[in-house]
């Protein structure tokens, strides 16, 4: 019991893994899970407990042979590991927001404590970054390249000044609908100093919005584009691409998307497959300690400030 | 059972003397271990014969009679009894009264009910003093053998052995099976003939923790079994092997193993002695389902397009392919061939790629590809062989196959 409490002291907060593409999220929560548990169990066992029998012996006393108790320190067999089976048999780890099979990229997890900051994470509507790269001159169901084809087109008319307008456009009125959405007038000292921090996001359930996109690059069919967004699924970035292929009167299917950064968690901080054990875990979690619970402070802060204010004009309004 | 004949000659004596004082006082001492009897039966319902462990000491035939109970009473040894099983034993006590002569039982049953209950403070020998066991008492239903493990000398035994009992009491009714077995009488007698058949001494506990039902198969039916393997023709070292990785093989009569070595030689069409070095290699083909086998060759032969011969070869080197997962055969099959563009003959000189995760081997092919380095054809410069490219670990991959260093490795996987 001491010894699993002492083996978890390093295992509470968050920390990032980079999810392989073709892989199910959940499993790779399993995988870690499983890996972390296996590390846990093979270190350093205490030593059995002893205990003090008194057990009955037949010696030479006086008149013959006597019965008497002799003291003797037994192992208890009960707290055996082969009989008590595997000190630690589950580990409180979840997964952050995540990535469907074919997609790839940083995965955020939270191990026993660390639980709580991805609620915390959630509710502070952080904004992710993903790559996604996609293919002129196919058309799918699925708007990815394994799905059923539906049609095929030419795409020699497409240059990038044309794809840069169409992302342009995309950014506007996205731009706008996260305006609308944040609930702020932007006619306030509020709405400026907020703007000034970068912090003008809407803090409750929208539908996917688009803070930023830009081309990375651009090699017809190929292209790559870098996508901020918030409250979004993989499978609208595809059909982004797909609305994309259709605004440049040709048709696009994507082949990769792949997040590099979710809230303050970037690629750098993601941890490969190979090193998926006790002690890079244990390091990355301590770590990104303070980098999150700066972000939060900042995001769920001002969230507190903005509805007090808001809360403070109303009894205003109501005394006038 | 010394403690019962005595029981019952005291209980003649003082029929057949027929002095009511003598068979009073014989009654009350009678009495007071009947008391202590009925206290202890309920409690220790499960005590083996062999109360405490040996480690050296004498064993000591103690006072509580359950022990008595579980030889005599064959049909409640059952850990899990339901609620009526508790009254049998004192009901079987009453039965076993009734078959002392009936002449005198009348008088036997009158001089009882007068008797007074012993009390605590009664003056008792220093030897039954020292013989009063004050231990709490084994529940009577458990879903662990941690309970019993202390006091039973048989589990202790088998933990000392190496058997990993928190996995055998998952398994179905071995728990049981394992706390009515005697280690001297049953458990002893096994082991040496495993030790015969020439299984090491390190092994026996992860045999038996697999497969702990083989300590309840005949000693004849063992015998028959590794002389049936003997008589086709396997080695001593070959036996000992089969029997170490498969522990469930001598739990299979003999027309099973039979039929199985039969299907191997009719349908994979390999000689006799393939046939041998095919299941030593892998004994778990012996003791599991065929149906997978079957569905895999066919989905080799029919799908993946592999010649008999081919397939023969594959299933020598890499007995596994025929438990492996169909789907994911399939489709690392489908990456080999379609992708990355290897034909059949040079996946049938290295079929090690099949045992490998799909994972692994795209992660590594994209590298190579990025490289610029991924030439699977041999008669080609700058050619890799596909074990190496599957085999190897990250390290000696990267420097030797791909030229590369690591960080590249995992900064070029941090992009796919």
């Amino acid at each position: 019991m001491a010894a699993g409490r002492a083996a978890r002291t390093g295992l509470n907060g968050l920390f990032a893994v980079y999810k392989p593409p073709g892989v199910a999220s959940i499993r790779v929560r399993d995988s870690v899970e499983t890996l972390l548990l296996k590390e846990l169990n093979s270190l350093e066992q205490p030593a059995v407990q002893q205990q003090v029998r008194f057990l009955p012996n037949t010696v030479e006393g006086n008149a013959g042979k006597e019965l008497t108790l002799t003291v003797t320190q037994l192992p208890v067999l009960a707290a055996h590991p082969l009989v008590r089976g595997p000190e630690l048999t589950h580990l409180k780890i979840g997964a952050g927001h995540r990535l469907d099979t074919k997609s790839s990229g940083v995965f955020v997890l939270g191990v026993g404590h660390g639980n709580k900051l991805l609620t915390d994470m959630y509710n502070a509507h952080f904004t992710r970054a993903y790559t996604v790269r996609g293919l002129f001159g196919k058309a799918t169901d699925d708007f990815s390249d394994t799905g059923r084809l539906i049609e095929k087109t030419t795409f020699d008319h497409v240059t990038r000044d044309k794809l840069e307008r169409i992302l342009a456009v995309i950014q506007g009125t996205n731009h706008k609908a996260l305006l609308m959405y944040s609930n702020i007038d932007l006619k306030t000292q509020e709405a400026y100093e907020l703007a000034v921090e970068r912090l003008i996001r809407p803090m409750e359930k929208t539908p996917p919005l688009i803070t930023a996109i830009r081309c990375l690059q651009f090699a017809p069919p190929e292209f790559q584009l870098e996508i901020q967004c918030m409250h979004e699924t993989q499978q609208y970035l595809r059909k982004v691409v797909h609305e994309i292929g259709l605004e440049l009167k040709s048709t696009a299917v994507c082949t990769q998307v792949r997040r590099t950064r979710d809230g303050c968690f970037t690629l750098d901080n993601a941890l490969l497959r190979t090193h998926w054990n006790l002690q890079n875990i244990r390091n990355s979690i301590r770590d990104s300690k303070v980098k999150v619970k700066v972000e939060l402070q900042r995001s769920l802060g001002h969230q507190a400030r903005r509805g007090k204010r808001h809360t403070d004009t109303d009894q205003v309004a109501e005394s006038e | 059972m010394a403690f019962w004949a005595r029981q019952i000659s005291i209980w003649y004596l003082s029929v057949k003397t027929n002095s009511v004082a003598n068979s009073i006082q014989q009654l009350r001492k009678t009495h007071r271990t009947w008391m202590q009897l009925h206290e202890l039966s309920v409690l220790s319902f499960l005590c083996t014969d062999n109360h405490f462990p040996q480690h050296g000491l004498k064993t000591y035939r103690s006072v509580s009679l359950g022990s008595r109970l579980q030889s005599t009473n064959s049909n409640n040894g059952q850990i899990l009894s339901e609620e009526t099983n508790l009254l049998s034993p004192v009901n079987h006590y009453q039965q076993q009264a009734e078959v002392i002569p009936s002449s005198d039982t009348k008088t036997l049953y009158e001089v009882w009910e007068d008797t007074p209950p012993s009390s605590a403070l009664e003056e008792i020998s220093e030897e039954e003093a020292v013989q009063i066991v004050a231990e709490p008492p084994l529940p009577l239903g458990s879903f662990t053998l941690q309970d019993y493990v202390d006091r039973s000398e048989t589990l202790s035994q088998l933990v000392l052995l190496g058997v990993d009992l928190s996995k055998v009491e998952k398994r179905p009714n071995a728990g049981q099976l394992l706390l009515r077995l005697d280690f001297e009488k049953d458990i002893r007698k096994r082991l040496l003939f495993l030790k015969d058949v020439g299984v090491e001494d390190n092994q026996l506990g992860p045999i038996l923790t697999q497969n702990p039902y083989i300590l309840a198969v005949d000693m004849e039916a063992l015998e028959t079994r590794v002389a049936y393997l003997k008589s086709k023709k396997f080695g001593k070292e070959a036996v000992a092997r089969m029997v170490s990785r498969a522990p469930f093989l001598l739990s299979f009569s003999v027309e099973r193993l039979d039929n199985r070595l039969g299907f191997f030689q009719k349908e994979l069409g390999l000689s006799v002695q393939k046939t041998r070095d095919l299941v030593v290699s892998l004994p778990r083909l012996l003791t599991g389902s065929l149906e997978p086998i079957k569905e895999n060759w066919q989905v080799c032969q029919v799908e993946l397009g592999f010649r008999r011969n081919e397939m023969q070869h594959i299933v020598s080197k890499i007995p596994k392919i025929l438990t492996a997962n169909k789907r994911k055969l399939i489709e690392t099959f489908d990456y080999l061939h379609n992708v990355m563009g290897i034909p059949h003959h040079i996946l049938t000189n290295f079929p090690q790629v099949f045992n490998s995760k799909l994972l692994r081997v795209k992660e590594r092919h994209m590298f190579l590809t990025f490289l610029g380095r991924a030439q699977y054809d041999p008669a080609q410069p700058s050619y890799i062989s596909l074990d190496k490219l599957v085999s190897m670990p990250d390290e000696v991959f990267c420097t030797e196959i791909a030229k590369a260093s690591v960080k590249d490795f995992e900064k070029f996987l941090k992009t796919l």
